[in-house]
């Protein structure tokens, strides 16, 4: 039998409390890079223009240790839990929301939670709740995983429930119509997480989870990886371009991630990101 | 060329503007977003005074993050411009000249740009730590229970923008986007 590791749960709201702050001021390497090689790879000149913005931008955030976007985004948390963990001191979701509630706070992030959606939208004032994922793993070990998700790309998000008979190129057209109606709204250049199957709540997730991999990474399925490439280059024969000033990059990677689903059904979740592409990742 | 532009702005300033031109904006805008706009268009309906001049009045539709201390604001992006389109025809009928946002706008928001006549402006979004560094005034003029969504005089010096939409019903995007469209 394995032996039971005990993990008070004030390490993790230390952890997620870093983790907002570290997300929001540091930009991952991969989408640097990314940034980076638009300066010149992108053929429209205001499109360049845009690319030098966003890396003087992120390398302003970094030094000064100040927000990429005000927009600091809803605190998505991913919390993989080793089955051979004892979480002790609390409850894990108060801790998750403890955390957030002071990363938010200690790190002049914006709060942008509104309670009561379609009433009186009432600021919680401190970036809570968050939205926590938690799965249970094997090992002993705790992985969380930060993301901070701006309104503007995921409002620009979709959910199709198409019929298996519309098959791949219903899905190419799903993707393509989601970035075409978006445009210039979700701060392109983007990067798109699109889940294809399962249900309607796991598609979601599948499109969100999607997002975590890095930009120029290629999925381990040359099948998958096949259909990447090809919705890559669907949208971005778009033309919409960095900022939607028109150009060749409207969007840096898209991530497919699918699972079987229903005889009935085809699923498929756009997740929109814009290129503030904010994760951060710990082990416990 | 950079075209420099002082505010509050004058028709013939709009006029003198065209989608695709890069300009640096310099003087007072005021922030303004979803929430603020709401208690404008509520005061502007009722007949009731607003808590600043909108003739002539640039609008930046912006929600920074809290200031550091020592600085004059936090990150200071644009918003999406479109939450505010069911707004800002009967604010320009009221004289705002200029808007500064990112993102598309409606069919009725451009045409109340050519019977104003008013211009839309596009920052980057997502470069609000950049941006932030051309606003040197700050100070909250109402609703400050709003928090980021308060109105706020801003003081900025050569802000960044591109005009999109301009009074004679150009707009860039849908010109960009032609422009490099394949297939």
């Amino acid at each position: 039998m394995n032996e039971v590791r005990e993990l008070d749960v004030a390490q993790i709201t230390a952890a997620v409390r870093e983790l907002a702050m570290t997300a929001n001021y540091d930009l991952p390497a991969d989408v640097y890079a990314a940034l980076q090689a638009g300066k010149t790879s992108e053929e429209s000149p205001s499109g360049r223009a845009v690319f030098a913005q966003l890396v003087d931008n992120a390398d302003i955030a970094r030094d000064d240790r100040v927000p990429i976007c005000q927009d600091t985004g809803f605190a998505v948390l991913f919390v993989s839990l080793g089955q051979d963990v004892h979480l002790v001191g609390g409850d894990l979701t108060a801790a998750v929301n403890a955390g957030v509630r002071a990363g938010y706070a200690d790190g002049y992030l914006r709060k942008s939670i509104a309670a009561e959606p379609a009433g009186a939208r009432k600021n919680t004032t401190d970036n809570t709740p968050c939205v926590l994922h938690t799965t249970v793993v094997p090992g002993d070990r705790v992985e969380i995983v930060l993301m901070a998700k701006g309104g503007g790309a995921e409002n620009m998000s979709s959910l199709s429930m198409l019929k298996p008979a519309q098959g791949w190129p219903g899905v190419v057209q799903a993707v393509v119509d989601t970035v075409s109606r978006a445009g210039s709204n979700p701060c392109p250049p983007i990067i798109l997480g699109v889940g294809l199957g399962g249900t309607i709540d796991m598609v979601t997730l599948l499109a969100k989870r999607a997002l975590l991999r890095d930009v120029g990474s290629v999925h381990p399925d040359p099948r998958v990886a096949a259909m990447e490439a090809e919705l890559l280059d669907a949208v971005n024969a778009l033309g919409i371009g960095p900022q939607g000033l028109g150009g060749t990059q409207t969007c840096l990677a898209v991530f497919v991630e699918e699972m079987p689903c229903h005889i009935a059904s085809m699923p498929v979740a756009v997740n929109v990101q814009c290129h503030a592409q904010r994760h951060k990742r710990v082990v416990l | 060329m950079t075209i420099q532009i002082q505010t509050p702005l004058t028709d013939d300033v709009v006029r003198g503007l065209h989608a695709g031109d890069e300009v640096e904006l310099s003087g007072v805008v005021y922030q303004a977003r979803d929430a603020a706009h709401k208690r404008l268009v509520a005061l502007l309906q009722a007949g009731e005074p607003l808590p600043f001049e909108l003739q002539g009045a640039v609008v930046y539709y912006m929600g920074p993050s809290p200031a550091k201390p020592g600085h004059v604001i936090g990150s200071a992006g644009p918003t999406t411009s479109g939450r505010m389109d069911a707004y800002a025809p009967l604010l320009m009928q009221h004289g705002l000249k200029g808007m500064i946002g990112k993102g598309l706008r409606t069919a009725e928001v451009k045409q109340a740009m050519r019977d104003a006549p008013a211009v839309y402006f596009a920052a980057t979004g997502g470069a609000g730590a950049l941006l932030a560094q051309r606003i040197v005034g700050n100070e909250v003029i109402a609703y400050p229970e709003l928090g980021a969504e308060a109105i706020a005089r801003l003081t900025v010096e050569r802000f960044p923008a591109i005009v999109v939409n301009d009074c004679y019903g150009a707009d860039l995007y849908e010109e960009g986007r032609k422009a490099y469209a394949r297939g």
